[in-house]
């Protein structure tokens, strides 16, 4: 190791590992001590559908609250202020959407995916290949958000350096590492072990950043004002910080892109797979409910916290420190806690983080195996025919692969903002899941066509206008800075894929014309979304304890 | 995963008729009449304040009091409002849908049993 990495280095890098290992170590015995009792699909899948709407709000918590979150959030605050603020509104106001008009119908409806909900009243095949399609894609784009966090995070803390010159690298080791574990996870402990990791992890980190909130805080006698105050002394925007436009507000493009982000944020969460198949691993809507008003308070009170945390870090480390930093913003909460507690609360915030990454690296893979498993293999190329085992077996197969694509992924996102690509991952969802959602649980003539017009179309229209954006090319912050070839201005496709995607729903539906047994087919889902009747209960798990 | 006490798939006549009964149609009409415009609501606030933080980040910036802007206000209260349209919801749902619904369902799983 050479000087430069020793000075890009904080803590003991010893310390890090051990307290994460400990973490790592813990949760393992957990999810094989829960993964013992997974026998059917439901158990894998749904985790047999009995922890309780508590125990799920808290998971919900854990699954949702990703490194974007924890890292991301509060990065974007310390160095860009105010605007990174707009990322946790966004992200919590999302939640009354899956409340009102989602989680509860979806639970009553669905076994397992998203694809199900959709099958009720059209043709089975092509509506669940097209949810499969759109739950695989949404949940690799969040995937490589988590990938790419983790290795910032590692530079900081072991002092293992980006090498732009190979491709595989110290950073990528530590991704590979991620990846592997969180297919443990979900191959071992299924979505109850999951489940437990992730209430594990939620719990940590609101502990975690509970005791640094309060600690910042009292540096400052409880006065958010001293604090704010503080924070505008020791950044180079002055007072700028504390209000809107700094990162957005340059010209009227960047407003356009900051309005384009909004929309992609609130309409996004009740469109994520990994969020949606949550909540069928309760017993009923009822329950469902408990678990968003759960998810709600915990998420809400958590980007509260980011709110000092993000300040807190740009008065007591100071935003240049930070971006210069091995892992850039994204650092800002670590560094926070070293200036705070030393080696040994960097060590735990640190080991919280990881837990984080993982955790919801887990969540993304067990719901895109399940989607593969349940819409593709099993009702598409079985039709039907399988015994269940095959189905998770085939799952499991599933999982092993995201593992690889999400590490493969991982390495070539390494260094991007956590947010910002979770915020893409948002706007396909909102593009590609939430309008046919909508739809299918409200709208009486909504059909097949219809269907795959909003699914293909929202998915289609946000990946091209994402590809052909800054984001991707063509400017300083660009994933591949060496090419240009941007045409699309805005970097968040969400304003645009979004109203069309509803649009070409309805449009979809026109041309479709009637299905034969479609009423019928709406009129068996809207008794049953509303009413519960012949939902599947926790009865699967029962039977074994 | 016992699901007896249902009409069978394909039965969809019975359906068809729970959907068109009085109780079935009233216990739509309680959901949608609070879910709609409660969506609109918190969506049009929402928005009304990422435009203010688009474009009027001078309004934005005016300070309350110490170093507390008009803008941190704002963005408090969309948590504020976040929480209240929760409570609000689930106090809703516990009095008017969950009865109404649950009811529907016995009757139904009663009279095919």
């Amino acid at each position: 190791m050479s000087e430069g990495y020793l000075a890009a280095t904080v803590g003991k890098p010893g310390l890090n590992i051990a307290i994460f290992l400990v973490f790592v170590l813990i949760t393992l015995v957990i999810v094989f001590w829960v993964g013992r009792s997974n026998r059917t699909a439901a158990d894998y899948y749904a985790a047999g559908r009995a922890f309780t709407g508590t125990q799920n709000g808290v998971a919900i918590s854990g699954d949702y609250l990703s490194a974007a979150s924890f890292l991301g959030i509060a990065g974007a605050i310390a160095t860009v202020g105010y605007d990174g603020f707009l990322y946790s509104i966004g992200f919590l106001v999302a939640w009354l959407v899956a409340l009102l008009l989602v989680a509860e119908l979806l639970r009553n409806t669905g076994k397992f995916t998203m694809g199900d909900v959709l099958s009720f009243r059209m043709r089975q095949r092509p509506v669940r290949a097209a949810a499969a399609v759109s739950t695989l894609v949404v949940s690799f784009f969040y995937l490589l958000a988590q990938m790419a966090g983790a290795g910032g995070l590692i530079s900081l803390l072991l002092g293992v350096e980006d090498n732009k010159s190979t491709f595989f690298d110290g950073q990528s080791l530590v991704i590979a590492v991620v990846g592997v574990l969180m297919v443990i996870y979900v191959l071992v402990g299924g979505m109850k072990g999951t489940t437990w990791v992730q209430i594990i992890k939620a719990t940590l980190l609101l502990v975690g950043a509970a005791v640094m909130t309060a600690w910042v805080l009292g540096k400052y006698g409880f006065n958010l004002s001293y604090l704010l105050g503080d924070a505008v002394k020791h950044s180079p925007s002055g007072e700028k910080i504390l209000g809107p436009g700094l990162q957005y507000g340059k010209t009227a493009i960047s407003k356009i892109d900051f309005v384009s982000l909004g929309l992609a944020l609130v309409l996004g969460t009740a469109g994520l797979p990994h969020i949606l198949m949550r909540f069928y691993t309760v017993p009923s809507a009822k329950e469902a409910r408990r678990s968003v008003v759960w998810a709600i308070w915990l998420i809400g009170i958590f980007y509260l916290f980011t709110l000092v945390l993000g300040y807190g870090a740009a008065a007591l480390v100071g935003p240049e420190t930070i971006t210069k930093a091995p892992g850039g913003a994204n650092s800002a909460a670590p560094l926070l806690a070293y200036q705070l507690g030393g080696e040994i609360l960097l060590g735990l915030v640190s080991a919280i983080a990881f837990a984080t990454i993982l955790a919801v690296v887990a969540g993304l893979t067990i719901t895109a195996s399940a989607s593969f498993a349940h819409d593709v293999y099993a009702s598409m190329l079985k039709k039907g025919n399988t015994a269940p085992d095959s189905e998770v077996r085939v799952a499991r197969r599933t999982a092993l692969v995201i593992g690889l694509v999400a590490i493969v992924g991982g390495i070539l996102a390494n260094g991007q903002n956590v947010a910002f690509l979770v915020a893409l991952a948002f706007a396909v969802a909102a593009s590609a899941n939430l309008p046919t959602l909508l739809y299918s649980l409200f709208w009486k003539r909504f059909n097949t066509t219809g269907a795959l017009y909003s699914i293909y179309g929202g998915l289609g229209v946000s990946v091209i206008l994402i590809i052909f954006s800054p984001a991707v090319s063509g400017s300083a912050t660009s994933m591949i800075k060496s090419a240009n070839f941007h045409w699309f201005p805005l970097s968040n496709p969400g304003l645009v894929s979004i109203p069309l995607s509803f649009l070409l729903g309805v449009v979809g539906t026109l041309v479709g014309g009637r299905e034969r047994g479609a009423e019928a087919g709406y009129a068996e889902m809207e008794v049953r979304s509303l009413t519960g009747l012949g939902a599947e209960r926790a009865d699967a798990v029962a039977a074994h304890h | 995963m016992s699901t007896t006490g249902e009409p069978l798939p394909g039965e969809g006549n019975a359906f068809e008729r729970i959907q068109a009964s009085p109780e079935f149609v009233e216990l739509r009409r309680k959901l949608r009449r609070f879910i709609f415009p409660m969506s609109a609501v918190f969506l049009i606030w929402y928005l009304l304040y990422v435009l203010l933080a688009a474009y009027e980040p001078a309004f934005m910036s005016i300070k309350l009091a110490g170093n507390l802007t008009v803008g941190l206000l704002i963005g408090v209260l969309q948590f504020v409002s976040t929480f209240v349209i929760t409570t609000v919801y689930v106090r809703y749902a516990n009095k008017n849908l969950d009865p109404a619904a649950e009811e529907i369902r016995e009757r139904i799983e009663r009279s095919q049993a």
